[in-house]
Formats: C-alpha cells, sequence, structure tokens
C-alpha cells in the first residue's frame, strides 16, 4: 500500500507534533547546572572523600549544604543523562515497537534509580 | 536499527579500467560509481584516464569528456555548469559538492567519484531526489501573507530587513548538506535536513512573510526539527559557503523565545 502514497503524503505523515523544545532547553539546562555541580563533586572526591573514613563521611552529609547539592547532582545529572540516552534511541532505533519498549523501559529505570539515590542521601543525612 | 553495512546487492565491487591514454604528460585516473538499474549486476567503480592537457580545470568538464569521447554511457546530472542550478551535486573525493566548481587540480591521486550519499541511486550518478523535493514543498517555500498584496506596486522590505535573507537565498537546493548529514542518513524519512531547514528559516526570517507562527508550528516536532544535532557536517560540506547549521540554530531560538 505504502507504494500508492504520493512524496507529499509521506512527509506531511501526522503533521508536527508541535513538541521537543522544552526537551531542547531542559537539556541545555541541566547542562548548564550540571558545570558547577560537578565541579564541586570532582573537587569534594580529591579532597575529601577519598580521605575520609566512614564517620567522617556520614559527618560530611550531614553538614550544611553537601547533601543538598549532593541531590541536585542525582537529579540533574539523571535527568541530563535520561534527554541524552532519548536522544540516541529516538536516532538509532527504528523498529516501532521496539522504540517504544525502550523509551518506556528506560523511564522507568531512570526514575527508580534516582528515586534510590535520593533516598540514600537522604537516609544518611537525616541519619534515620 | 540504522544500517551500517551496505546490503548484498549494494556492495560496491571492483570495477575494469575502461581506458589507457598513451602518449600524454598530464593524466589523471578517475573512478567512477556506475550502476545500471537495468542489470541484475553490484554497482561498482570503473577507472577511467583523462588527459588534461586537454580538458576544462572542473571535475565536471573530466566528466562531459568521458561522456563525450570514452563512455557514452556514464550518466550523471549537469546543467549550467557554474554553481548556480545544483543539478551537478555528487560525492567527490570523499565530499558533497558540485562537479562544476571543483577543480581537478585541488584532489590529490584518482579522483573518485560517487553519486549523493544514503540516496537510492536511479543510474550511475544520478540519485533520486523525490523525497528531498516533497519534504522542500511541504514547508510551503512562498511569501504568504494575510493582507492582501498593494494593488499598484510590490510589497516593500527595508535594506536591513532584505540584509537578514543573506546566506539564505543563495541556496541553490543541491542535496549535498542534507545527503552529508548523518541524522539525514538515519531518520531522512521524517527529519527534514539541513537544506530544508534553512529554506523553511528563510520564509521565516522574511519581513513580508505573515505566517511566521504557522511556519514554526510546523516544524516543531522531535523528528522534523529536533534531530540536528549541531555536527555541521551540512556548513563543511556546502558548495555555496553557506551556513545550514546557523539557520536550524536560528529556528531553535524563535521557538524558544516564543514559549
Amino acid at each position: 500500500m505504502e507504494k500508492f502514497r504520493t512524496p507529499l503524503s509521506r512527509v506531511r505523515l501526522w503533521g508536527s507534533a508541535k513538541a521537543g523544545s522544552g526537551l531542547f532547553v531542559a537539556q541545555r539546562l541541566t547542562a548548564i547546572a550540571l558545570v558547577p555541580i560537578s565541579l564541586w563533586f570532582v573537587a569534594s572526591v580529591i579532597f575529601f572523600i577519598v580521605k575520609a573514613d566512614h564517620a567522617a563521611l556520614v559527618a560530611w552529609l550531614q553538614s550544611s549544604w553537601n547533601a543538598e547539592i549532593l541531590i541536585l547532582l542525582i537529579l540533574a545529572m539523571f535527568y541530563h543523562g535520561y534527554l541524552g540516552v532519548h536522544e540516541v534511541v529516538e536516532d538509532y532505533v527504528h523498529h516501532e515497537v521496539v522504540k517504544a519498549i525502550t523509551l518506556v523501559s528506560m523511564k522507568f529505570v531512570i526514575i527508580a534509580i534516582t528515586v534510590a539515590s535520593v533516598l540514600a542521601v537522604l537516609r544518611i543525612a537525616l541519619g534515620t | 536499527m540504522a544500517q551500517f553495512t551496505l546490503p548484498a546487492n549494494s556492495v560496491i565491487k571492483k570495477g575494469k579500467a575502461v581506458n589507457k591514454v598513451e602518449a600524454a604528460k598530464n593524466v589523471k585516473k578517475f573512478m567512477i560509481y556506475r550502476w545500471n538499474p537495468e542489470t541484475e549486476e553490484n554497482p561498482r567503480l570503473d577507472t577511467y584516464e583523462v588527459d588534461l592537457d586537454n580538458c576544462g580545470p572542473m571535475v565536471l568538464d573530466a566528466l562531459i569528456k568521458i561522456k563525450d569521447e570514452i563512455d557514452s554511457t556514464l550518466t550523471f546530472r549537469r546543467s549550467c555548469r557554474e554553481g548556480i542550478c545544483g543539478s551537478c551535486s555528487m560525492n567527490i573525493d570523499g565530499t558533497n559538492t558540485l562537479a562544476c566548481t571543483k577543480p581537478i587540480e585541488d584532489i590529490k591521486g584518482a579522483v573518485k567519484v560517487y553519486p549523493l550519499p544514503h540516496t537510492d541511486v536511479v543510474k550511475d550518478l544520478v540519485p533520486d531526489l523525490t523525497h528531498f523535493f516533497a519534504q522542500y514543498a511541504a514547508i510551503e517555500p512562498w511569501l504568504q501573507t494575510q493582507t492582501p498584496p498593494p494593488p499598484d506596486r510590490e510589497m516593500l522590505q527595508s535594506k536591513q530587513d532584505w540584509a537578514l535573507l543573506n546566506g539564505l537565498y543563495e541556496c541553490i537546493l543541491c542535496a549535498c548538506c542534507s545527503t552529508s548529514c548523518p541524522s539525514y542518513w538515519w531518520n531522512g524519512d521524517r527529519f527534514l535536513g539541513p537544506a530544508i531547514l534553512l529554506q523553511a528559516y528563510r520564509w521565516i526570517a522574511d519581513s513580508r512573510d505573515e505566517m511566521t507562527g504557522e511556519r514554526l508550528d510546523n516544524l516543531e516536532d522531535p523528528f522534523r526539527l529536533y534531530r540536528c544535532h549541531t555536527i555541521m557536517n551540512c556548513t563543511n560540506t556546502c558548495p555555496k559557503q553557506l551556513n545550514p547549521a546557523k539557520a536550524i540554530v536560528e529556528i531553535k531560538k524563535m521557538l524558544v523565545q516564543r514559549r
């Protein structure tokens, strides 16, 4: 049947999804946010975390802003990573069913990992 | 999945050396992609020798000489031979360009000539651009207004507004950029590609056009527009030295601005 479609009908197809700009902005904003946060994290690892023992690390997480910035890092990093992999799947996976399953399961996994990570930080920070 | 290898019947076989030029000092080898839809054979790379002392300076001159004097079955498109019609776009020495404006002397060693990458081949160096031009038609590339045009004169435009179209209106739709774009290779069925997006922006940027919003609506799509990942092959390869990547960024900027 496909061969009887006109070239223009193939191009016009379902029209425009009128979406994508939001994700485009989100990808850039998370990238910008990740610059200072990643620098903080790398500096923390080099100057503190590698030398600290367990008690010192727990105290570090419970003090001032560390837990908050760590949670921001988790949120920004996983969201940014999710957007990136989403683009890759859209680029290269052309089987519609496989694509849908991949994208949906990816979303579930990333949400699960994010919640687990944030919860882990909170439990240490709040000392429960 | 994206195809990274050619299907068996598209694998390019070694072709034959068609002719030998004796008694000439300045001989250049041209290795040209040949495929005939009327045979069952795979594509092949035929080698022709051309005496450059007896040939024009551009690759197109050599192709025409080969067709005239050596092998009349060689098939390619050409018309203006001065870089304005966009017919003779092909992949020369690994880069998409116009055969008529590509000097032979710029190429070291044998000159390899293929059709535009990742296109359906009609014959030899002739690609099927049906889909490409359907995409062009889909962006409605003409001035659209709600206001009726003045009965006694043209619609006017300031010199500043006209200057905004510089670098856009020069596009000759040769398809060099679109067929050099990996995103267009993998998703060309839905991604509009750099040439068409540059053309779309040419009408978005036109101060006289009154359908800017609708034009942006039609482009705001994860596939039509946002498959562009700023790879920049388009800008690298454009034989008219235009910058489709910049035009696409301008479209994205407008879409973000109007949110």
